[in-house]
């Protein structure tokens, strides 16, 4: 993987830049892209044995309407609707849907910034995110807490977390208070492979281990941290092999793949559940978008770029679930104008949608506030 | 009512929540095996066992965040730091993560944890390990802060730290462990946080201190009582939030404040309340407002020169005589 990602460039190669803002690079080989697109979708079609129709077109449902949720978040970004960073998770999606789809619904679920896709595909309405994203009253957060800060306790999604890696020490203790009441309940904890570098990564893979806490660490791998590659910011590349340094299982996934995901991770929630053991999961994927909606992303190649875009996950299931017969192209096109209307009900939902009073400002900061005039 | 130490106060502080909520549970740096570095857990593991009272690596930033995400998760965890020195290393878990979660969640997920341990200065050990740090996280809204001075207050704001549900700042003072005073022994003894505690009543001049200054202050007051001078000594107990009401009241009473603390000045808590006192009693002050601060300095290894960097009952005597224009 890495020798297929381009070189770092230096400043002085500016230049290079072409009209569409992204590095030029040499020719795309596209017979390659097509075999490796057919090569992943060998293994697809090898997974799908045991699975109903039902779960699969569910599964590619989510999946799409998390990238018309996302897709849409970029446009009225744009349009000003919204402030403050957005993350959008577009490329990304199988490995929410996959690995939510392999867990309980009582299970707690704890990510990044980059929170959209998966507190959706937790099970929180499209309604409240987009509300929150409006910073409206509605919102999960009561519009407190905007892209970044997702919660919703009613399906245990604790939280977006916005210093790079602070999820994990958090995730880990929701692991413990799990194991601690003598539950079987399983954490599943979403980071970039850039919070691989911090040192709450370290610290609490760790304490799990030691301790043998029933989480599940995903990292999802999309190569670059902001603008930063992989191959300029880690010494060892192959993160799942991290997990060797505090003896825990791991596994490298196809982040591509949304039954590949679903798959190691229900062998992950498999040894948390029964033996309450941790595992760190590397899913390798790729964002299509840049870091942020202010980043046009010229620091990749658009060979790099066109190679993923052939994997792109909902490209390569669908292309499967029509070979296997199990949708055909007019219950796609069926679904994504449902998705689509979907969407637009939730952005209808969010504009029309009520401010927060002034009076939310003072609260929610202490759970039991003091009155300085209360004496004893 | 018993005589006990403030170390032993807070033992059993932690022993009865521990007995009283299943949902309590404490860890740390050698809070279990070893009895703590300060003794302040002594026999706790043996009574509550290992799932109640855990022994973590050194690895602050890391257990500060698990308990935390234990938090949010239905428990109430009493997080010992060995001192408050090694809580830098957990700074974006405690501010980041414990204070900010209500607020950003919207109101739901508030953390109901006490991060405990020994601050301000110790017996030389230079500049690392010696330090007051309560003005950084009175600072951030969402933390409540607490100092105790008295073995009693100790006991009974512990207890109300760990019952309460929000992150708790509990910082003891290293100097101060073997401290001895009186402690009711009922098991529901409690002192309510954000309530100031008059040490001592007096006529002339208010001094407001907490933690290690408060012994200074009423050491202080003694002798001036001496000299002619009544002084009223204000322990706040808990900064944030502060009782600004009962220094207010005493200030209007005595028209003069001398403001004790080992902390550094700058962005002190004692800017604070100076400030606080300048907007809501002016026109009673008969002398500016008198601080007396730790040095500004990295506290210093050397006795004769970490003498210099803490306040001493000299130096408050000399501000109090200052304030009421005597030299």
């Amino acid at each position: 993987m890495s020798k297929q990602t381009a070189e770092p460039r230096s400043a002085a190669g500016a230049e290079e830049k072409s009209s569409t803002g992204v590095l030029d690079d040499p020719e795309v080989d596209r017979q390659a892209l097509k075999q490796d697109h057919d090569t992943a979708k060998q293994k697809q079609k090898e997974r799908l044995a045991g699975l109903e129709s039902e779960t699969l077109i569910e599964l590619y449902r989510q999946m799409l309407l998390i990238r018309r949720f996302e897709e849409k978040s970029a446009e009225v970004y744009s349009a000003g609707k919204i402030g403050g960073f957005c993350h959008l998770y577009i490329g990304q999606e199988a490995v929410a849907v996959g690995a939510l789809s392999a867990i309980r619904k009582d299970d707690y679920v704890l990510t990044s910034y980059r929170e959209h896709g998966q507190a959706i595909a937790k099970g929180m309405s499209p309604e409240s995110v987009m509300a929150e994203l409006y910073g409206k009253a509605t919102g999960c957060s009561k519009g407190k807490g905007g892209s970044m800060h997702m919660f919703d306790k009613e399906v245990n999604f604790l939280g977006g977390h916005a210093i790079v890696g602070g999820q994990i020490p958090l995730a880990t203790g929701v692991a413990f208070a799990a194991k601690y009441q003598n539950t079987d309940k399983v954490t599943l904890c979403f980071f970039g492979e850039a919070a691989v570098n911090q040192g709450a990564f370290h610290e609490s893979l760790n304490m799990a281990q030691l301790w043998k806490l029933p989480c599940i660490y995903m990292c999802e791998n999309n190569q670059y941290g902001m603008g930063t590659s992989l191959e300029r910011a880690m010494s060892l590349r192959d993160i799942a092999q991290k997990a060797c340094a505090y003896e825990m299982a791991s596994e490298f996934v196809d982040g591509m793949d949304v039954l590949a995901v679903r798959e190691a991770t229900a062998r992950a929630v498999e040894r948390a559940r029964k033996e309450s053991l941790p595992t760190l999961l590397e899913v390798r994927t790729y964002r299509f978008m840049g870091h942020s909606m202010s980043d046009p992303g010229n620091y990749r190649t658009r060979a790099e770029i066109e190679k993923y875009q052939e994997r792109d996950p909902l490209k390569l299931f669908s292309s499967t679930l029509k070979e296997e017969k199990i949708v055909d192209d007019k219950t796609l096109q069926q679904m994504d104008s449902e998705i689509k209307e979907q969407v637009e009900r939730a952005v209808r939902f969010a504009e029309e949608s009520p401010l927060p009073a002034p009076e939310e400002l003072y609260t929610d900061i202490y759970a039991n506030p003091i009155d300085p005039s209360h004496k004893s | 009512m018993p005589t006990i130490t403030i170390r032993e106060a807070l033992n059993q502080a932690i022993r009865e929540e521990l007995a009283r909520d299943e949902r309590v549970f404490l860890m740390g740096e050698e809070v279990a095996a070893y009895d703590g570095a300060y003794k302040v857990t002594k026999g706790l593991l043996n009574e509550f066992g290992p799932k109640r009272v855990i022994d973590t690596p050194i690895t602050e930033l890391g257990f500060a965040g698990l308990g935390v995400g234990a938090a949010m998760a239905g428990l109430r965890p009493i997080v010992e730091f060995m001192t408050f020195n090694f809580s830098i290393l957990a700074t974006d878990q405690i501010i980041n993560s414990a204070a900010k979660m209500l607020y950003m969640s919207g109101g739901q997920f508030n953390i109901p944890i006490v991060f405990r341990g020994p601050g301000g200065s110790a017996f030389q050990v230079s500049s690392q390990h010696s330090q007051a740090l309560e003005s950084w996280y009175a600072y951030f809204p969402g933390l409540k802060v607490v100092m105790p001075s008295t073995p009693a207050d100790a006991k009974g704001l512990l207890k109300s730290a760990i019952r309460d549900d929000d992150p708790v700042i509990f910082i003891e003072q290293e100097r101060m462990y073997g401290n001895k005073g009186e402690v009711p022994d009922d098991p529901d003894f409690t002192i309510p946080l954000g309530v100031a505690d008059v040490k001592r009543e007096g006529t002339d001049v208010t001094i407001v201190a907490r933690s290690l200054m408060v012994p200074v202050a009423l050491k202080a007051a003694d002798k001036l009582q001496e000299q002619g001078v009544s002084c009223e000594v204000i322990d706040p107990r808990t900064v944030r939030p502060l009782d600004i009401d009962t220094i207010i009241e005493s200030v209007k009473k005595t028209n003069r404040v001398v403001l004790a603390e080992e902390s550094h000045p700058i962005c002190g808590v004692n800017a604070e309340i100076s400030a606080e006192i300048m907007e809501r009693a002016f026109d009673y002050l008969d002398a500016p407002v008198k601080r007396v601060s730790g040095a500004d300095v990295p506290m210093p290894y050397a006795k004769i020169l970490e003498n210099l960097a803490i306040p001493d009952v000299e130096r408050v005597i000399a501000a109090v005589r200052e304030v009421a224009y005597l030299d």
